[in-house]
């Protein structure tokens, strides 16, 4: 794909979800606008869904269940609240949400960055598996639930059973922790943690210092075969 | 999967144009549910004495004037009736107890929907736009409505088995969700004397609040019980003469959102059925906390 700098404006009263994802899938084959903008979503599902080349889309209003999940290499930039699962399963490129989010905002997502400006459900970055994901407000209870990978950075406080059942995921809370979830800890945090941290909160645009948070992990002993237990399998 | 909305008017200034948001906010849902579809709406109460009676009865051309004669006989006194499709609202001076007598005794093929000052319950089997169609809800007037589109999980696809159900005089009920010990809690509810005329889990929360609301808890109170008593997963809206509750359980994987202006509260499944309302772009929009139990009543 060859971007050109046309803009191209979507209105989604007069085209449905389906077209508008359907032309954003085309640009893999054809060349097509850097900046896309897309009006009146109205809550609509999967909008910017499974976008694989390297264009910006700005959407205008409130967006619905799984917008910009599977993104790949795009830029997405919400202005309004988002439904359930907002970048779903990302791989890379940036979503940012000028508004809440609703539950199981990033969740499983590989890549790549997801910024909140706001408050984030139930259950954010269930299954992360390498993605990293800022939210400038508070998160729902459960999230990152079976985190694998990745770093989620909370600025505000965080609901119960943070990090429950966690693998290697790391969490940063600036805020309160309601409480821990199985096997989720508070750690140490060392350079390496404040670097990465430092890293995430300049690309979200936060001046605040890594001293200001907790860094909460994994204890290692839910996941891990013991070895003296072998013999009973 | 099911839809659920709610419009809850905080001044008169949309009360002539209920029905018109309020079909449009449940259209919007048929996606989360196609089987059948139902309102609670409330509005226009009968005058003081006297109780509004929403029956049904499956075939389009019943004959509703034996039943309105053998109330009068009873009642010694003329109820005014209005035909809506299966449905008929009689208006009456009678007791709720009386009358609820008199139609299982003399007409037991007749269902009561709703009994009480304000509410009126229709449902039917079908999508919500055949059920608005039907009841003509984009007419109606009121201060609130409670609307439901079911996709079935539970039971079967039949009207009785529609939402809402009624939770007593003037109360009603809409779920999204599904219980996990409603057959244990049917049979003690039974015991207390609550009657069931389905197999529908949803019924058995109704009966629920039912129980404990006829015991003197307000319903706030019943809702909070219901948090360690419901076993499963909900999000509840409930009607009053002059309000509305929400409820999600403490997992919260059932949606809800909710917007407020200075005109309304509105409830939803989805931010798609708030889209449609007048002002929605500067009301205050949130998601309800989970095992929280969020309540409006009119000022008077």
């Amino acid at each position: 794909m060859k971007t050109t700098t046309e803009e191209r404006v979507v209105d989604l009263t007069t085209s449905t979800v389906r077209q508008l994802n359907h032309s954003l899938h085309q640009l893999r084959h054809t060349d097509g606008p850097a900046v896309w903008h897309v009006k009146e979503p109205r809550g609509a599902h999967s909008v910017a869904c499974g976008l694989t080349v390297p264009v910006r889309i700005e959407v205008d209003g409130p967006t619905g269940y799984y917008c910009a999940g599977m993104n790949q290499v795009a830029t997405v930039i919400l202005h309004g609240n988002t439904g359930t699962g907002v970048a779903e399963n990302m791989m890379s490129g940036f979503v940012l949400v000028k508004g809440n989010a609703s539950q199981s905002a990033g969740a499983t997502g590989q890549g790549g960055l997801l910024v909140i400006d706001g408050n984030a459900g139930a259950r954010c970055g269930i299954s992360m598996k390498g993605i990293d994901i800022v939210v400038k407000g508070n998160v729902g209870h459960m999230s990152a639930f079976m985190a694998q990978a990745g770093n989620l950075v909370i600025c505000g406080d965080a609901g119960e059973a943070l990090g429950d059942s966690i693998y290697e995921a790391r969490i940063f809370v600036r805020g309160k922790a309601a409480d821990l979830g199985a096997d989720c800890v508070e750690k140490e945090m060392r350079d390496e943690h404040r670097s990465v941290l430092a890293d995430l909160l300049s690309k979200a645009g936060l001046d605040y210092s890594p001293a200001e948070f907790r860094r909460y992990g994994s204890s290692r002993k839910l996941y891990n075969f013991k070895t003296e237990q072998a013999g009973h399998y | 999967m099911c839809g659920i909305v709610g419009l809850f008017l905080k001044t008169p200034s949309l009360e002539s144009e209920l029905g018109l948001h309020f079909s449009r906010m449940l259209a919007t849902m048929a996606s989360r549910g196609p089987d059948s579809s139902g309102i609670a709406v409330y509005g226009n109460p009968a005058s003081a004495g006297s109780l509004k009676v929403t029956l049904q009865h499956p075939a389009n051309d019943y004959d509703w004037s034996i039943v309105a004669e053998n109330l009068s006989r009873r009642f010694s006194r003329q109820p005014v009736v209005r035909i809506i499709s299966t449905h008929a609202v009689f208006t009456l001076a009678a007791r709720e107890e009386e009358v609820r007598a008199l139609l299982e005794k003399m007409h037991p093929d007749v269902t009561v929907m709703s009994v009480g000052t304000n509410i009126e319950i229709m449902k039917e089997v079908g999508t919500p736009e055949s059920v608005i169609a039907r009841f003509k809800v984009e007419r109606m007037t009121g201060t609130h409505a409670i609307g439901h589109t079911r996709m079935a999980t539970e039971s079967a696809v039949t009207t009785q088995g529609s939402h809402p159900f009624s939770t007593g005089f003037d109360l009603c009920l809409v779920h999204n969700g599904s219980l996990s010990n409603h057959s244990r809690l049917r049979e003690n509810l039974r015991r207390e004397g609550i009657i069931f005329r389905t197999d529908n889990d949803s019924e058995v929360a109704a009966g629920y609040l039912t129980s404990h609301m006829r015991n003197g808890e307000t319903l706030s109170s019943a809702l909070t019980h219901a948090l360690d008593d419901l076993d499963g997963f909900y999000t509840f809206t409930v009607g009053t003469s002059d309000g509305f509750a929400v409820l999600r359980d403490r997992i919260a994987c059932k949606p809800a959102i909710l917007a407020e202006t200075d005109d309304y509260v509105a409830m939803a499944s989805e931010y798609r059925a708030l889209a449609v309302l007048p002002g929605i772009s500067e009301a205050k929009l949130w998601e309800p906390e989970p095992a929280t139990v969020y309540s409006w009543r009119r000022k008077p």
